[in-house]
């Protein structure tokens, strides 16, 4: 007989042992020393002014500022007035490799991801070909443990090449190393496959993450429908377009004791169908992007479909608020950028034609701290903690500054200003939702599992 | 005004004065020699993706008779064809040095595009389902003609709004020459909130008694099988516009090509109090003013120049 396994297993699919979620090239270990920033980790409870020394890649000591000195090899960074942050998670971006890496590769999505501040990322499987096999994670990883500057993790299809009819093996691809499961770009239009990989995932663990949208409803939609949509002509995708299979999905996840995440959520009705949910037990979590947090439908007036147009849209300003007052309550888990690059070729085009999706590693805690953190709307505290929280659903424990731990941080300038785009961009697309803006806030150093993962070129490191 | 791109690109001042030079142009349309040399050495591109009869016979004949010399290029039978991307073909075309591209396109913004990327006066002669703000003019202009000022005057738009560019630019031009505007039709083809641009919304031609100016838009059999009407025949029997359902006072508008008997009576088409005629009229003399404006008139707004300018003698 079978044996029963109740709820997810915490390792093993089915019998062996996982290997590492996370792959990055192998390079020196850092040797640092921070004096004087102002460090912040909410989690651990640590704030304030400290000198943080780097050994070996791991946190060796925290004390006070201009106490620790540096020994041979060590580099400095004088970094009063500066701030250092556990660095950042983010569990959702494409990368686009295999096949389209015209728009984006490890090595550059990467590069892009370090330049943010980010020391993980989770890269979704809807590449050329969809990642669908055990081969194929494989492949990823390896290449991932050639290019990769911070260290990333694979997710595999739910259904065989994204065709939403049959089931991947999803037990020999989380042996390969899938973290979880997405058909993301595409919803997981038959309630009953889900149904089956959620039945199938109390075996394999893995959470599936899922994008949320009722293919009948979004139609040919290119924007949200409303007042905007109506005055341009464009045609809507309306907001219970989501909010609809966010309800179906959790209902079939409570039914089944599956673990599911909402990607990128966009409506004020999605919003409370999560909330419903949490409270029911469902074991279901969810992303917010810095777009959604930040912009609304009034943007897409330009037509400029490089920066304003991506799926979900941009909604409402009633949207927008009550997609900050639930990161402010925790109904939101994380803050993921949904990184979606794209070729000028891809969205120089009149809107309705042009490819959906903006980039926004390199922006997302600027464009953030800039919009909502400096004119009060949320703490700075809170930011951090949801840019570093994204990992947490597939197993991922947030990064810390904490004595003893790999060397996982950014430092950051908040007085610095900048101009996006301005001196070109780490990814290889420009799509950026917030280029040419002038941002408050920048990642001068990123730290990524004890590697100097990057560093913005203006500012130097001098060595002792 | 460097591009016409929307209604939104104009103020009352500046469409009054192209509604003043357009009537200078009727009256050269009058002559037995038609032609004035206002851009003679100039070059106007025509380019149209989608199928037109009005509008890009008249878009050609305007520029024919301002005499500058006329490219027309249509997407079938063009490299377009051959996949050649917008920017692509745009950019082949400005090897000729036109001054003005007319655009029509089946996307929105296709035409703000186009002035972003070539110096050409762009003209915007339908894009998606967004903006046909020559349409506009010529309707405001054929009113003009028949009842003067249409201030205070009570409009109804009926029938798709959802699917009509000439809705979104006709609402925002009436609306800004000081009519009341009330758009009816189904509640599956009214855009949703639309009312916020300033408009009345009504499911239904109760109260149409009210209106001076009913403008029908054409009604499409494809939206039977996109349900949005359960059928063809229900629809002409809800909002069909005929003589019985009209005042003689009342006058119809049609963007054209009508279908007869769907969202109009044949009876109505065939009276004194449609417009449709006056309107195919007007598109000439309109579309004369809007080239003029924008390529001899030094790209000022009418409403900063003088009077009209007299206009040449025969070239």
């Amino acid at each position: 007989m079978n044996e029963v396994i109740d709820g997810l297993p915490e390792e093993g699919a089915g019998n062996g042992v996982l290997p590492a979620p996370l792959v990055q090239r192998p390079g020196p270990a850092a040797k640092v020393l921070i004096r004087g920033a102002e460090l912040l980790d909410p989690a651990a409870g640590i704030a304030g002014a400290r000198d943080i020394l780097i050994e070996d890649g791991t946190v060796s000591r925290l004390a006070d500022p201009g106490s620790l000195d540096a020994g041979d090899g060590v580099e400095v960074i004088e970094a009063e007035g500066l701030h250092v942050f556990p660095a950042f998670f983010d569990p959702h971006v494409h990368f686009r490799t295999p096949g389209q890496e015209y728009k984006e590769d490890l090595e550059t999505g990467t590069r892009s991801a370090a330049a943010g501040g980010y020391a993980g990322v989770i890269a979704m499987a809807n590449t050329s070909p969809p990642v669908s096999s055990p081969e194929q994670i494989e492949a990823l990883r390896d290449r991932a443990s050639h290019v990769a500057s911070i260290p990333v993790g694979f997710t595999a299809t739910v259904t065989r090449d994204m065709k939403g009819t049959e089931l991947t093996e999803m037990a020999e691809l989380r042996e390969a190393g899938a973290v979880g499961f997405t058909d993301d770009g595409l919803p997981i239009a038959s309630a009953r496959i889900l149904r089956r990989a959620l039945q199938y995932q109390a075996m394999t663990g893995g959470r599936i993450a899922l994008h949320e949208e009722d293919p009948e409803l979004s139609g040919k939609g290119v924007m949200n429908e409303g007042i905007v949509s109506s005055e341009l002509g464009l045609r809507g995708v309306p907001s219970i377009s989501e909010s609809t299979m966010i309800g179906r999905d959790a209902a079939i996840a409570g039914y089944e004791g599956g673990a599911i995440q909402i990607q990128h959520l966009s409506a004020i009705e999605s919003i409370e169908q999560i909330r419903r949910a949490k409270l029911d037990g469902v074991d279901i979590t969810c992303e917010v992007t810095p777009h959604h947090l930040c912009l609304t439908d009034e943007a897409v007036r330009d037509l400029d479909a490089s920066k304003h147009k991506m799926n979900p849209p941009l909604r409402t300003e009633s949207d927008r608020q009550a997609l900050i007052e639930a990161l402010i309550d925790g109904t939101i888990d994380c803050i993921a950028t949904d990184h979606a690059p794209h070729a000028v070729h891809e969205k120089e085009v009149p809107y309705e034609a042009a490819n959906m999706g903006v980039t926004g590693l390199e922006t997302a805690f600027s464009s953030i701290y800039t919009e909502l953190v400096l004119p009060g709307r949320i703490t700075l505290e809170l930011l951090v903690e949801k840019l570093g929280c994204g990992g947490i659903p597939f197993g991922i424990e947030p990064f810390t500054l904490a004595e003893g731990s790999r060397a996982n941080l950014c430092l950051v300038d908040l007085e610095a200003e900048w101009v996006v785009g301005e001196d070109g961009y780490e990814s290889r697309s420009v799509n950026s939702w917030c280029a040419g803006e002038t941002l408050r806030g920048r990642i001068l150093v990123t730290l990524a599992d004890g590697q100097v993962a990057f560093r913005l070129r203006s500012f130097s490191l001098g060595v002792a | 005004m460097k591009h016409l791109l929307s209604i939104e690109d104009l103020d009352q001042e500046a469409v009054d004065g192209l509604l003043d030079r357009a009537e200078s142009f009727a009256e050269v349309s009058k002559r037995d020699i038609k032609k004035v040399p206002a851009l003679r050495g100039r070059t106007v591109v025509t380019l149209f993706y989608e199928a037109s009869t009005r509008t890009s016979s008249s878009f050609e004949l305007a520029a024919k008779r301002l005499s500058a010399d006329v490219v027309s290029v249509k997407a079938s039978g063009s490299s377009v064809e051959k996949g050649e991307s917008l920017k692509d073909t745009v950019e082949t075309l400005s090897a000729y040095d036109p001054a003005a591209i007319i655009i029509r396109h089946p996307q929105a913004g296709a035409a703000q595009m186009l002035s972003e990327w070539v110096d050409a006066a762009i003209v915007n002669a339908g894009d998606g389902m967004h903006q046909h703000p020559s349409q506009a003019l010529l309707d405001l202009f054929a009113l003009r003609q028949r009842i003067g000022s249409i201030e205070g005057r009570k409009i109804w738009i009926v029938g798709d709004v959802l699917h009509s560019r000439v809705a979104r630019s006709n609402i925002q031009a009436f609306s800004m020459m000081g009519a009341d505007v009330t758009i009816a039709g189904p509640p599956t083809l009214i855009p949703r909130g639309i009312e916020a641009s300033g408009c009345e919304v009504r499911y239904g031609l109760e109260g149409i008694e009210e209106a001076d100016v009913v403008y029908l838009l054409r009604m499409q059999h494809e939206r039977m099988e996109e349900s949005f009407v359960p059928s063809i025949r229900e629809y002409a029997r809800l909002f069909q516009v005929n003589s019985r359902r009209l005042n003689p006072r009342q006058l119809v508008m049609h963007p054209g090509p009508v279908n007869r008997g769907v969202e109009i009576g044949g009876d109505v088409i065939d009276s004194d109090r449609c417009l449709i005629a006056d309107q195919v009229a007007s598109g000439l003399a309109v579309r004369m003013a809007i080239l003029f404006e924008l390529l001899a008139h030094g790209g000022e707004t009418h409403a900063n120049a003088e009077g009209p300018v007299p206009i040449g003698e025969p070239a």
